[in-house]
């Protein structure tokens, strides 16, 4: 029985390190490969040791595909590739291609230079890792192999984001990565057509929320900046370096611009001014307004954000700061929220979702008091929670299942509490099986897959001339002659299929003796049948021939008398295969005897 | 058969042969026409190849041919189609019979049977499609032969199962343009043969083709724009397709369950997998609803679009559109909006600091949740928000019309506009301004979304802030710090954008009227009086101090306490205000001043002034016979009298200037008449002529006038100002015949007006009743006689006519708008000359309001004028023109200037004209086509007329330095 096999490594009812195992018609994809950041042991990459124990991933796996620049989806692909060992194809689309390497050597030098870890990938393993990697652009269907072929579809969240469709034959298994289903400042919105897969794996970060307009969202956000700002204080905004940050970057300039504000804007580390290049080169990924608008300013050029020194921290006065990372977990954002969060003028703007164990996820669920490096620190700043992640909410994860119509749909990427509740609701209003394995297990599908037949010409135009156009709801009958050859399959006429195989045609006849008790002769008897048949069988071909024998269209029936009991005759009915209905009735209603001939 | 066919088609056409030599004997102009079938005919037997006959084809194509030899080609091209073999050459015949049988003046009907008989041979399915084309167009073009229609409909059906789907298309398109309407009424006794054109086609809307499906469904579309009521049964037909795999289905899907639901907006139909049943209405808006997070942003338009005009949806359904079910970790959340509103309720909003917590509120309950709606949930929250613009147009233009219908909604919606006040294309902000103006009435803004609102104003675009102007001007606003933040915004506005002071103080104005009890408390504070002391005097030539003036009077007007705040100075700069700024300063009742006595009096009685102006005229008109000293002293008043009134009475502006030019004309014509130059011998007076001469000029010019710049001029105007043109090109001649010498010149002159005169005649034949006594009256009387008439003779009697001739009484249009431009940009008043090098392209902004111009696109030009008398008239293009409201226009358009070196700069003049054509308002009569007006017609302007005031505009081209 064919069957898709689906084990998450990472993301299994879990945010953090995506990283999922998929089997389908004996190829083996790896989809996404990241780390968590929650953990600094070894629990922060996928246990790769799960596909092999010894020897080269090469030979189980037969490609890897990245879907965003994300750490937690692509943060692992060094350590991968280089360190475990594995020299297979890696797709990514052309934004991640451009992005991805800074920000893992940004991961890279905050966990080396900073933290002093040992037995970390290098510079050097990130340029090698990005050699194997592979373009793949919006729509283009890329051929792995000669049986495996992949395509990306827009998936909205970050630049380059992309959802994979990966499909061997006619099975096939799209993977969304993470997804936005609400168009922003900068980006579009995800879209597939209706490519109806066996199976769909969706993120499901919001699986329990349905979200109010992002224009409210947006004015919220600035009132609040804005409000502080008219204090005197600070807002610190921690980032990731790509992604949401340069959605809020857009939104502060615009308003800044509007407003006439003068306060100062810093985003901070040098990778903005790399990555923000590269933003303005894929104008194509970007959203509908600043595709049209580019060509007279390009929106990234920005005129009131500038590059942030750590010096500025303690600059007197109103700021907005842009930090890294996004979570408080470590680097510059945690620095600076050290330094405000003691006064109550300032603020911190969580605009994401934070995973547990950091420092944000910390303040968000309200904790006041926080052990930092041995020390006690009072947070007396206000948070705030304003989300602005792009992922898609309950209402466009649904909205995206009903574009694709999937077979089965797989939650990743999210809450086990929260999965379970958009099972049900996928389960009860789609009336598709969903489900949601943990790290580690695997979820079994099978599938039937269709297999093409191809028909000649020939046999098509002989039966659609039999009947009516071909209707989707009545099935229907068509005889003819299949031919299994090279893996190929072939459905054609038996003569033709007599031909091409070289055989001689075997006629197949059935007779069959019918006892009939009559006195008279035998030529009488003859004559009786055929008016018996001739009243029944108004329209068909009966015929009396000379010889004394019937036929009925092609089949024969002969009358002779019985060789112990002359007043019972023998008929002998004769039909050939192809006219089995027609003879089985005819004996049947010769069985029941002539009628009494009137006397 | 094909034989006996061909015979018949070689009869018809040799036939036709004879017919057309008899037109080469009677008519020889025509000669070249017969050849045009015979030529196609040699061409196409000379084509050795199919490639050849294509050619000949396509160059036959190129040309027109005409209605009287269309049959003759019809017959050579089926001649030709029944021996050509290739399918390509079959195919352009097809087009071409379709082409021919659309030519005007020809009856196809005798093609129709050729044209089915040929489809029933053909084998080619590309053929096939052209043929039904073709029968199409022959079909469209008979309307009214039902049996013909009927056959046409068979062959469609019988064509419907053929396999390729360009033919289905075709068939499908037939029977929709084609598919009769009366069968289903009236059931007569075949009824039972005549196929159920509906049921045919709503077969196809499950074809396999997704091409077929769309052209099924237009088909049912076409029945129903022909009046055919489709059955509700397509109803439940079409929800499936909606689901379909391709857009152009899902579109046509949508338009087709808009369509039902109109028809059938009562019926009920259940809700699948429940018991419950609504209105069929209710349930197309939820279906639609769906559409709009459709996944092709094609039918997310099309469905938003609908959304708009399904005015019956009931109001429940109506407001779900807003409403999203928040929710955040299962629990129930209030939407920012709700929040902002709770706020501002219980009077939390203006103490500022917390914007309350939007921490989730109540647990939800698992199982009620329902993510996929398949109501209208949050339609509008999606639309809006889309990503592509053309959608979030199409919502907000829905949202306004839903909005005008229903002032619950239009509540509710208020929110969500305001929001789109800050999308980031900038063609949304607009459309949201304009769809808040229209809906105004039923709204009043919130401080927080007036805040909003308020915001735009520092918006760079100039036709965004001015959409906003507009919207304040209508808006209603609850509370007295919504006044004063609007003053205080439209302040910022004034001094970062001074050009919008005009914009500015309008909206003040009608900002001050509406809200007279809450401006009351602000005027000391925007006054900035003081209970003991004196404060400065302001300057009265500040733009933001005139409008602060200018609301606070507007409000002081429905009052009366008001003014008892002002301190010495406001009442002089109201004084002041009232004189210069009349149109933003109401008159006020102030207490203890003289004004108020006189003011009131223009004010309220209306109808007086309405009536002087009946008086005048009818005086006027009275006194005819009296001397002529006396009817040009009177003429003269009346003139003045109108004028000023039309300058005090803005509404009786149009009537009075009219009435004015008429009488001016009549008193130009009456002083030409009065000269002495008719008494004596001509020599002597050559330079006495010159009064006359220019006064029939004058007289024309003010004709066109009339006929042109205003609007609202009827039928009736147009003969008086017709005649009145006939007299003034009278006395031209008289005055041409008397100061020139020699005969020659005046046969042209004469004759022409003679042409002019029986144009007259036959343009208004059915207006000469009216007319009597008139001068025209007498000139047709002796028409006979004029026309055999020396032009001597024609002279003597045009004078003696115009002299006896009575003065037609004008009759009062009952609404005319003087039409009127008012060039904003460029001032006009800069000192630095524009420099450029000459021979290069300098462009010039412009920007005019247009009030009361009709199609001002084709009518209004730009024109420059140069130093050296050199003029250029600019045609702006069509997109220049923007309406923002009835009657106005705005322009805002560049034009190009260019010129040789100037040595010193000097100053062009830029001036709008209106362009005029006279026979456009003539009614058309058929013999116009022939005659010699024609190229008139075809160039379209024949004159223009200046109608603003020119500005100077300083430029400087320089040499080129080499």
């Amino acid at each position: 029985m064919p069957e898709i096999r689906v084990t998450p490594l990472g993301a299994g009812q879990d945010v953090g390190r995506s990283c999922i195992l998929v089997s389908i018609a004996g190829k083996n994809v790896m989809l996404d490969c990241g780390m968590h950041m929650g953990f600094n042991d070894d629990r922060r990459f996928p246990d790769f040791s799960y596909i092999t124990q010894n020897g080269r991933l090469t030979d189980f796996l037969d490609c890897v595909i990245i879907s965003h620049f994300h750490l937690d989806h692509c943060g692992a692909l060094p350590y991968f590739s280089e360190m475990v060992g594995y020299d297979g194809p890696i797709y990514m689309t052309p934004p991640t291609q451009a992005i991805c390497p800074i920000l893992l050597e940004d991961y890279r030098k905050i966990a080396v230079d900073k933290k002093g870890e040992a037995n970390f990938f290098t510079s050097q393993m990130i340029k090698d890792c990005m050699k194997k990697v592979v373009a793949v652009h919006l729509h283009q269907t890329v051929q792995v192999d000669s049986e495996l072929e992949i395509k990306a579809y827009y998936a909205g969240h970050v630049l380059g984001a992309a959802m994979f469709q990966i499909k061997v034959g006619s099975e096939s298994v799209v993977y969304t990565g993470d997804y936005n289903m609400t168009p922003d400042r900068h980006l579009g919105a995800a879209w597939i057509d209706r490519c109806r897969p066996n199976l769909l794996i969706t993120e499901s970060t919001y699986a329990t929320t349905i979200r109010d307009s992002k224009r409210c969202r947006e004015r919220d956000f600035l009132k609040k900046v804005h409000e502080t700002v008219e204090r005197g204080g600070k807002v610190l905004i921690p980032v990731f370096a790509l992604g949401r940050a340069q959605e809020l970057c857009i939104l502060l300039e615009t308003f800044w611009e509007r407003m006439n504000l003068k306060a100062p804007i810093y985003f901070s580390t040098g990778l903005t001014e790399k990555a923000n290049h590269y933003y303005k080169l894929f104008i194509t990924w970007t959203n509908q307004k600043i595709r049209k608008t580019f060509v007279q300013r390009n929106m990234f050029e920005f005129k009131h954000i500038k590059a942030f020194d750590r010096a500025f921290a303690d600059n007197p006065g109103p700021m907005v700061v842009f930090a890294t990372p996004g979570m408080l977990h470590a680097g510059q954002s945690l620095q600076i929220f050290r330094k405000w969060a003691g006064y109550e003028k300032n603020m911190v703007i969580m605009p994401g979702y934070c995973v547990q164990g950091t420092v944000g996820h910390k303040i968000l669920s309200g904790q006041r008091k926080l052990e930092m490096e041995g020390r006690q620190l009072e947070v007396k700043m206000q948070v705030e929670y304003m989300s602005f992640s792009a992922h898609a909410d309950a209402k466009g994860i649904m909205q995206l299942i009903g574009q694709a119509e999937p077979e089965h749909v797989l939650l990743v990427h999210g809450e086990a509490k929260k999965m379970e509740f958009l099972k049900q609701k996928i389960e009860q209003e789609f009336r598709v099986s969903c489900y949601m394995p943990a790290n580690g297990e695997t979820v079994t599908l099978p599938t039937s897959p269709s297999i093409p037949v191809g028909i000649s010409l020939g046999l098509l135009k002989r039966e659609t001339a039999q009947g009516l156009l071909p209707d989707a709801k009545k099935p229907r009958l068509l005889q003819g002659t299949l031919i299994m050859k090279d893996s190929n399959f072939r459905l054609v006429s038996s003569e033709q299929a007599l031909k091409e195989l070289g055989l001689a045609e075997h006629q197949l006849r059935f007779t069959c003796r019918v006892h009939l008790h009559d006195t008279r002769k035998e030529q009488e008897t003859v004559m009786r049948v055929y008016n018996h048949l001739k009243s029944i069988l108004k329209d068909r071909c009966v015929q009396s021939l000379p010889d004394g024998s019937v036929t009925v269209e092609s089949i024969l029936i002969q009358a002779a008398a019985h060789s112990e009991d002359p007043s019972t005759k023998v008929l002998l009915v004769s039909w050939t295969y192809q006219d089995e209905e027609l003879g089985s009735y005819l004996t049947s209603l010769l069985k029941k005897g002539l009628p009494q001939a009137p006397s | 058969m094909a034989a006996h066919l061909k015979k018949r088609v070689y009869e018809e056409f040799s036939k036709v042969v004879q017919q057309q030599q008899e037109e080469l004997t009677t008519k020889k102009l025509r000669l070249t026409k017969p050849s045009k079938s015979a030529a196609l005919h040699i061409d196409l037997c000379k084509a050795t190849s199919p490639a050849d006959a294509l050619q000949y084809l396509l160059q036959f194509a190129r040309k027109p041919v005409e209605a009287e030899s269309v049959e003759g080609v019809v017959r050579i091209l089926l001649e030709h189609y029944y021996k050509e073999s290739d399918a390509s050459v079959r195919l352009k015949i097809a087009s071409l019979l379709g082409l021919l049988s659309k030519t005007s003046g020809f009856s196809p009907d005798c093609i129709m049977d050729d044209a089915i008989n040929i489809l029933q041979n053909e084998k080619s399915h590309q053929v096939l499609a052209q043929l039904l084309d073709t029968l199409l167009a022959i079909g469209t073009k008979l309307p009214e032969n039902q049996a013909m229609q009927m056959r046409l409909v068979d062959v469609a059906c019988k064509h419907l199962t053929d396999t390729s789907h360009g033919v289905r298309n075709k068939c499908l398109q037939l029977l929709g343009n084609l598919g009769s309407l009366e069968k289903s009424v009236t059931k007569d006794a075949d009824g039972s043969a005549a196929r159920d054109v509906q049921k045919t086609i709503g077969d196809y809307f499950s074809d396999q083709d997704p091409r077929v499906r769309t052209a099924a469904i237009k088909a049912m579309l076409q029945l129903h724009e022909r009046g055919l009521k489709l059955h509700q049964t397509i109803y439940n037909q079409a929800c499936k397709l909606l689901s379909d795999d391709y857009e152009q289905v899902r579109s046509a899907a949508v338009q087709l369950i808009w369509v039902v639901s109109q028809l059938y907006p009562e019926s009920i139909v259940p809700i699948p997998s429940s018991n419950e049943e609504i209105r069929l209405v209710d349930d197309a808006f939820g279906k639609i609803c769906h559409m709009v997070s459709d996944g092709s942003w094609m039918v997310r338009v099309q469905a938003a679009k609908l959304l708009g005009s399904m005015e019956q949806v009931s109001s429940h359904f109506l407001e779900q559109t807003l409403d999203k079910k928040l929710m955040s970790d299962l629990r129930r959340k209030r939407t920012a909006h709700e929040r902002a509103k709770e706020l501002y309720s219980s009077g939390e909003f203006s103490s500022g600091r917390k914007w309350g917590d939007d921490a989730p509120k109540e647990e939800v309950d698992t199982g009620a949740v329902n993510l996929i709606e398949s109501g209208a949930c949050g339609a509008f929250v999606h639309g809006l928000e889309d990503e592509m613009y053309e959608v979030r147009i199409a919502a907000v233009e829905a949202l306004c019309m839903l909005a005008r219908s229903s002032p619950a909604f239009a509540e509710k919606c208020l929110d969500f506009l305001v929001d789109m006040f800050n999308d980031e294309i900038e063609e949304v902000r607009l459309q949201s301004i304009h769809t808040m103006r229209k809906i105004s009435n039923n709204i009043t803004l919130r401080e927080d979304q007036l805040d909003t609102v308020l915001g735009v104003l520092e918006d760079s675009s100039r036709d965004i802030r001015e959409a906003l102007h507009e919207l304040l001007c209508c808006a209603n606003v609850s509370t007295k710090e919504g006044i004063h933040l609007a003053l205080v915004e439209l302040l910022k506005n004034l001094a970062k954008y001074p050009t919008d002071r005009d914009s500015i103080w309008k909206c003040l104005k009608f900002l001050g009227s509406r809200h007279p009890t809450l401006v009351l408390p602000l005027v000391p504070e925007l006054l900035s009086t003081h209970p003991f002391f004196d404060t400065a005097e302001p300057d009265m030539d500040d733009p933001a101090y005139i409008a602060v003036l200018v609301l606070i009077f507007n409000a002081a007007k429905t009052c009366p306490t008001m003014p008892a705040l002002f301190s010495d100075h406001t009442f002089r700069h109201y004084a002041y205000l009232r004189d210069s700024l009349s149109h933003l300063v109401p008159a006020l009742r102030l207490p203890g001043r003289k004004l108020v006595s006189s003011v009131p009096n223009i004010m309220l009685h209306e109808d007086p002034s309405q009536q002087f102006l009946q008086q005048s005229l009818e005086r006027v008109y009275g006194l005819q016979h009296l001397d002529p000293q006396g009817t040009q002293e009177l003429l003269e008043l009346t003139i003045r009298d109108l004028q000023r009134l039309g300058e005090l009475q803005s509404e009786l502006a149009g009537v009075a200037d009219f009435s004015a030019t008429y009488l001016q004309c009549q008193l130009l014509l009456i002083k030409a008449l009065q000269e002495k130059l008719w008494n004596v011998a001509a020599p002597l007076y050559l330079k006495q002529s010159d009064l006359a001469s220019a006064a029939a000029k004058q007289i024309m010019e003010e004709t066109y006038k009339m006929e042109f710049l205003y609007s609202g001029v009827e039928h009736k105007q147009v003969v008086i100002v017709h005649h009145m043109r006939l007299q003034a090109k009278a006395l031209h001649l008289i005055v041409t015949a008397r100061t020139t010498r020699g005969v020659d010149p005046l046969f042209g002159m004469c004759e022409k007006f003679l042409q002019e005169v029986d144009f007259f005649q036959r343009c208004f034949i059915a207006d000469l009743p009216h007319l009597q006594d008139s001068f025209v009256d007498k000139l047709l009387d002796l028409m006979p006689r004029l026309m055999t008439s020396k032009p001597a003779e024609v002279v003597k009697i045009l004078q003696t006519m115009l002299r006896q001739s009575t003065f037609l009484q004008l009759p009062l249009p009952e609404q005319i708008h003087k039409a009127s431009a008012t060039i904003i940009e460029p001032a006009g008043e800069s000192d630095n000359p524009l420099r450029f090098t000459s021979g290069l392209v300098v462009a010039l902004d412009v920007d005019a309001t247009l009030e009361h111009v009709q199609d001002p696109q084709s009518t209004v030009k730009v024109q420059v004028l140069y130093p050296d008398g050199q003029a250029q008239i600019i045609h702006p293009k069509p997109a220049d023109f923007r309406n923002p409201g009835p009657g106005r226009h705005r322009l805002i358009t560049q034009v190009y200037l260019s010129h040789t070196a100037w040595t010193e700069p000097c100053q062009v003049e830029v001036r709008l004209l209106l362009a005029y054509n006279t026979t456009a308002r003539i009614p058309k009569s058929p013999w116009v086509e022939g005659g010699e007006l024609s190229p008139q017609v075809e160039t379209g302007i024949e004159g223009t007329i200046p109608f603003s005031k020119p500005v100077k505009v300083y430029i400087m081209p320089k040499p080129a330095r080499r």
